[in-house]
């Protein structure tokens, strides 16, 4: 009965994942560089905030189609199809999530002290060493910010999900398609018991992540 | 021996500039870079420890950091630097900020026990008051046993007390170590304690330089002594006009003749000298 939230949980695990490791470089360089192009990367990374879900999953469906280059790759070569599966659900949460990631991790690195970082260059350390010793630990609010609002975000995702993953069971019938599918079949009562655990887990996991940076904040006199 | 010979385009507050620096440090020497904010002293600091790109030649000892435009990364180089203020790694304690540079255990609660710092190792910077931070800064930079010790205007930011605390630590560090320091300040009696050369930037270049109490002592005119203050204001008080002039953190008043009235402005940098023989010198709590 409730297979639809497991597949939520593991679409929104695995996609936070894939996220990070991608945000986290991409984070960065914003963070620190003074290119022409720094506008562009961040209106790009920031498009699926305000795009309409219909419109970002029309084009990612048009990406990974049979027909397009990317996807009669992948089923000539591997014999994988990329839509209506639960690989698709993951690369469209990926591009539907992307800004939530990014976006806290940069703001994140851009409040760090200049000096601090230097101070690391200067002890000899590269910049991974950075990142990961110094970078990181320094923004720990904003990292907590970036990782439980993109999980978040990715369970209650909704239209891209439909049109790129469809409504298997088992497979791409995530909650949120789940409710939508038993309000048109007008089961009531299952809609409710679905939406009222919805409700109840996003509060939990904004009220944690705010508790948390208040927390934070007095520990380090901010 | 270190070789420095760097020139670098700036955009200063005047405009366009540009830095052209030629200079022979040997080998211990504490060097005082001194001059009007916006003259480059930082930026030379930064050049040194990589930080900043310029054109030229840096050679420490036998390296090359910077031939031409090609220069070594700055962790490459063997630098203490301490910035003027919020360096430390919030993250770690006292200890561990120094051991992040070096696994030298010995070497941290030695360097910890110079300055006085022992009994705070496992605090965190944010606990910590301004003039404890720059002194855990200072330990940080001397990890490395560095060849070149580089200090930004590093007490700017602390009350008198401190900085002489502080100023002693340098001096001490800096003997222990047999390290080549080179430090951008402001405050004469400060360059006047630590350095042995001083060097005077103006746009860029190199105005003055020589021996610290050479460059600081020679005063034009044959005064005992002269101050530099700012004119706050000129009052009529009966017959005589009086001139209040700030020097330093004291305001002092000048009787002044109507007929010099005429060349001074309010706001204007002025000179207070006089030649006297025989100054008293009194303790300020007498």
């Amino acid at each position: 009965m409730f297979e639809p939230f497991y597949i939520s949980f593991k679409l929104a695990s695995i996609t936070v994942f894939i996220l990070f490791l991608i945000s986290l470089p991409l984070s960065w360089y914003l963070s620190q560089t003074h290119s022409k192009i720094k506008p562009f990367l961040e209106a790009l990374t920031a498009l699926p905030i305000v795009l309409p879900p219909s419109v970002l999953g029309f084009y990612i469906l048009v990406a990974l189609s049979q027909n397009s280059p990317l996807g009669a790759f992948f089923k000539d070569t591997f014999d994988i199809s990329l839509v209506f599966n639960f690989t698709s659900l993951v690369i469209a949460s990926c591009f539907y999530s992307l800004p939530f990631m990014v976006q806290p991790l940069q703001s994140g690195f851009e409040s760090l002290n200049k000096n601090m970082l230097e101070a690391s260059y200067l002890a000899g350390k590269g910049k991974l060493q950075t990142i990961f010793f110094v970078a990181l630990p320094n923004i720990k609010p904003a990292l907590i910010t970036a990782i439980i609002i993109t999980f978040a975000h990715t369970v209650g995702e909704f239209g891209v999900v439909l049109m790129v993953g469809g409504s298997i069971p088992g497979e791409t019938k995530v909650a949120s398609v789940a409710i939508y599918e038993m309000v048109e079949i007008m089961d009531y009562k299952g809609a409710h018991i679905y939406s009222a655990i919805m409700l109840a887990m996003s509060f939990v996991v904004l009220l944690s992540v705010y508790t948390f940076n208040a927390k934070h904040k007095r520990k380090f006199g901010l | 021996m270190i070789h420095i010979n760097i020139s670098k385009k700036l955009h200063g507050v005047c405009g366009e500039m540009s830095l052209d620096i030629d200079l022979n440090i040997n080998q211990g020497e504490f060097i005082a870079l001194t001059g009007a904010s916006g003259s480059g002293k930082t930026t030379i600091l930064r050049i040194l420890a990589g930080l900043e790109v310029a054109e030229g030649e840096i050679k420490v000892h036998d390296a090359s950091w910077l031939i031409n435009t090609k220069s070594i990364t700055p962790q490459k180089r063997s630098i203490g630097f301490m910035h003027q203020e919020n360096a430390l790694f919030d993250n770690m304690s006292v200890l561990e900020n120094l051991l992040f540079v070096k696994k030298d255990l010995e070497l941290a609660l030695r360097l910890l026990d110079l300055t006085d710092l022992t009994e705070l190792q496992n605090r965190y910077p944010k606990t910590l008051s301004g003039g404890q931070k720059q002194r855990v800064s200072l330990c940080r930079a001397m990890m490395q046993k560095p060849q070149l010790l580089l200090l930004d205007e590093p007490l700017s930011a602390l009350d008198a007390k401190m900085r002489s605390k502080l100023q002693a630590d340098i001096l001490s560090l800096h003997k222990e170590f047999n390290t080549t320091t080179i430090m951008v300040s402001h405050d004469p009696s400060e360059i006047y304690k630590l350095s042995t050369r001083t060097i005077c930037l103006q746009n860029g270049k190199v105005i003055k330089e020589g021996k610290t109490k050479e460059v600081l002592l020679k005063s034009q005119g044959s005064q005992k002594f002269s101050f530099e203050g700012e004119l706050l204001e000129l009052k009529e008080v009966d017959v005589v006009i009086i001139a209040v002039v700030a020097i330093g953190q004291q305001i002092v008043e000048v009787v002044v003749s109507k007929k010099e009235v005429s060349t001074f402005k309010v706001g204007q940098k002025v000179i207070l000298s006089t030649k006297a023989f025989a100054p008293t010198i009194l303790h300020p709590s007498l």
